[in-house]
């Protein structure tokens, strides 16, 4: 691979994994902020008024590493791969303006008001509001996974002088994968933000064990965690079923099945030996694959072998397929002993705060670890069968993409660090801390 | 009847783009005037542009998703081209985005710290996006000279987002700072007509394509009405202000609105002078606009979705109205 390929990739993984945490939080924290404020309006109790200011603080502050690392993106395209735009645009263009149109405006101008508006507009405006926000986010992940899904497992296209145009929208949006790229997307982002709400409040409770509201929202993370991480790994398993019929190069290399054959085993540990095709230190169970994936013991896979050279790099998919489901395991079982231990108003143990503050943000790393899968899953192409990654890059030389590269890892180190520091510091603070104060608001009483 | 559909997605694209240049030029603006103005005022400052300036970037995203929806040929070539000041503009963006969360929530030398980047994100964005212009407008040739050109303009749209931020804060504040914000507007001004001027007797001289459309008897007397109308805007912005400044009567959204004026027909301007093209002298709107098919389902969407948008974008501005305050959340 040429030094711009390599750059150009490198750069557009960096920004589009450092982005799309924010979107996973937010996502799924707009509709549990929906949740409080609700609860805020039935009980009218000032308890769950603090818990809903402490907790959109948290979304504002995400929303704000979302929306400017989402800029960048919306650049990158065309700086990084203008390939793309070019011989797919007319597909792609139409769903991201689409993104822009009902989502963008729909939450960045009505968080203003669900930020700032409280006591400037009726209480059923600022719930709309709040609604709305819960609803911008939610279209801006139906309309970006349309188009990743439509890249992934493309139909409803027809291809006119070289370059692809929509023969049928509906077809293109609802390609083969969207649904369960979607909702696997959607419980990925609910569970992150049902982590971050319960673990950031064991984080506070670890200060101070008496604060009822962190009891509260810790209880209701660890709830929707609880009952959404079946669903989650249900949801997945068809998922995979679902790339087994459309893209079975990727489940190859998920499963690190190198030759084609019957009863394939199923690789719990081995390390990718890409040289000599073949896998390493393998710890497997006979079968078993071939059960998962066919539900017959001796059903027939397709390994990397019968793609020729349209394989992707299998060592990092199969490992990545692997820290996601062990990451899943992990969350469900911390979910399930949460709420055991939390039941009928016990008080949490010690060592759960300590567990569930370090599982924090276990939904980020389990949902970073499925895009690798997915994305470098689907390489050689970026739009299957239809357009190879490396025909879509650009001219831009290796030394400005270097120096960029480099401004861009800079800047969101820095963004990070103070990103982490705020969000522990509020945890810390607590929900009573958000309340204004009288005479300098929140400014004073949250520092 | 047939729609023209590259000429109303270049209108579309036009519309985006000075709704951003509007809307976020008054903040980055706010942001650039931050370090003149004391403690308690700062605070005052940023949370007038609180409740907007997320929605105001959206503006950005929209324009730059039409060139990518309508133009997506030269999306690639004018990005590529402006690769550099894209990046410091980004960063700059980036910087000034999360500062302003972050400054409400440090304190010491950590607020110091997020002022100060917030100050220079806006300003990094500003030269950035008069950098760009500069080199789009010359058709990104290379050389010295050019390079000159673009960074006097990155230093003119720098004053007349000054101009734009100082007015907003005529409009949004009172007494002391109000004053200062009077005074601030004036330097902006003196700074855009200079900027302004040279920009509009270099660009003739740099581009024969615009040359030649200014310069094109009778249509040059019609067109000698935007700098015309532009000066008149001038003037009253600075007679409104100096009364403002002075504690005299005079309506308080005058200078906004004049400045805004001045925008609108330095856009104008600027639009006769490089229409039809998308990519000066190289690719006109109809050479790089994309599939009827596409253009077709995204003006669909654009029609019945920016009604709506324009209605509760207005709703916010209007639950907003007032002076600012000098605590946000509340």
């Amino acid at each position: 691979m040429d030094e711009t390929l390599v750059l150009a990739r490198a750069q557009f993984g960096l920004n589009i994994a450092f982005h799309i945490l924010f979107p996973t939080l937010t996502i799924g924290l707009a509709w549990i902020l929906v949740f409080f404020r609700l609860k805020y309006a039935r009980t009218g109790d000032a308890a769950w008024l603090a818990t809903f200011k402490l907790w959109t603080k948290v979304f504002a502050l995400t929303f704000a590493m979302g929306v400017v690392t989402g800029i960048v993106m919306s650049f990158q395209f065309g700086t990084n791969w203008p390939g793309f735009m070019t011989k797919v645009g007319n597909i792609a263009g139409p769903l991201l303006a689409y993104e822009v149109l009902t989502a963008f405006f729909l939450e960045a101008t009505f968080l203003g008001v669900m930020l700032f508006g409280m006591n400037r507009v009726p209480a059923w405006l600022h719930i709309l509001a709040t609604v709305l926000v819960a609803a911008g986010t939610s279209l801006s992940a139906f309309w970006i996974l349309a188009l990743n899904s439509w890249m992934q497992t493309p139909t409803g296209h027809i291809v006119a002088d070289g370059t692809l145009i929509a023969g049928d929208w509906l077809r293109v949006i609802f390609n083969p994968s969207f649904p369960y790229r979607l909702t696997h997307m959607m419980l990925a982002s609910f569970l992150t933000a049902a982590f971050v709400v319960a673990g950031l409040s064991a984080w506070r409770l670890l200060k101070a064990p008496e604060d009822a509201a962190a009891r509260g929202t810790l209880r209701t993370g660890a709830l929707l965690a609880a009952i959404l991480a079946p669903l989650q790994i249900l949801i997945g398993d068809l998922h995979g079923l679902n790339t087994l019929e459309h893209q079975p190069a990727k489940i190859a290399a998920v499963e690190a099945i190198w030759k084609t054959e019957k009863g394939v085993p199923l690789v719990f540990f081995a390390i990718p030996n890409e040289e000599q095709k073949r896998n390493d230190f393998s710890i497997q169970v006979p079968r078993l694959a071939s059960f998962i994936l066919k539900h017959d013991f001796d059903a027939e896979l397709k390994g990397l072998d019968a793609f020729g050279a349209n394989t992707p790099p299998v060592a990092p998919v199969f490992f990545a397929f692997r820290l996601m489901v062990g990451m899943g395991a992990a969350m469900l079982a911390l979910a399930w002993l949460g709420v055991w231990l939390t039941r009928a108003g016990r008080a949490a143990p010690r060592w759960l705060l300590w567990v569930l503050s370090a599982f924090t943000f276990s939904g980020w790393i389990a949902t970073l670890a499925g895009w690798i899968v997915t994305e470098i899953g689907r390489q050689p192409w970026l739009v299957t069968g239809v357009l190879r990654t490396e025909d879509a890059v650009g001219q831009v030389s290796g030394a400005q993409l270097g120096a960029s590269l480099t401004a861009y890892g800079i800047t969101y180190a820095i963004m990070f660090v103070a990103y982490m520091v705020v969000l522990t510091h509020l945890a810390g603070k607590g929900a009573a801390a958000a309340e204004p104060h009288p005479e300098k608001g929140f400014v004073k009483g949250a520092a | 009847m047939t729609l023209d559909l590259p000429l109303i997605f270049a209108f579309l694209m036009g519309a985006a783009i000075l709704a951003y240049v509007v809307l976020d030029g008054f903040d980055l603006g706010v942001g650039m005037l931050l370090p003149a103005a004391e403690e308690r005022e700062q605070n005052r400052m940023v949370n007038s542009i609180g409740p907007f300036w997320d929605a105001n970037e959206t503006w950005l995203v929209l324009g730059i998703g039409i060139l990518l929806v309508a133009f997506p040929v030269a999306h690639g070539v004018v990005l590529q081209a402006l690769y550099l000041p894209v990046v410091a503009m980004l960063v700059g963006l980036m910087l000034r985005g999360v500062a302003f969360e972050f400054r409400l929530k440090a304190e010491g030398w950590h607020r110091e710290l997020w002022n100060g980047l917030f100050w220079f994100g806006s300003f990094l964005a500003s030269l950035a996006q008069g950098i760009m212009l500069g080199r789009y407008i010359t058709g990104f040739e290379p050389g010295f000279a050019y390079l000159f050109f673009a960074f006097v303009v990155g230093a003119a749209l720098c004053g007349g987002y000054v101009l734009l931020g100082a007015t907003w804060l005529i409009l949004k504040t009172e007494g002391a700072l109000q004053r200062k914000a009077v005074a601030w507007a004036r330097w902006g001004l003196l700074w855009v007509a200079l900027g302004v001027a040279l920009v509009s007797l270099a660009t003739p001289l740099v581009s024969e394509t615009v040359r030649n459309k200014w310069f094109d008897f009778p249509n040059t007397l019609w067109l000698m009405l935007l700098p015309a109308a532009s000066v008149a805007a001038g003037l009253r912005l600075w007679v409104v202000a100096g009364r403002l400044g002075r504690g005299e009567p005079a309506r308080e959204w005058a200078p906004f609105a004049h400045a805004v004026a001045i925008f609108v027909l330095a856009f104008l301007g600027l639009a006769y002078s490089l229409f039809p093209y998308v990519v000066i002298d190289r690719l006109s709107i109809w050479d790089a606009a994309a599939h009827p098919s596409s253009l077709t389902v995204v003006l669909w969407g654009a029609a019945i979705v920016l009604p709506f948008i324009i209605g509760y974008s207005a709703l916010s501005y209007r639950i907003f109205r007032g002076k600012a305050r000098e605590t946000l959340y509340e």
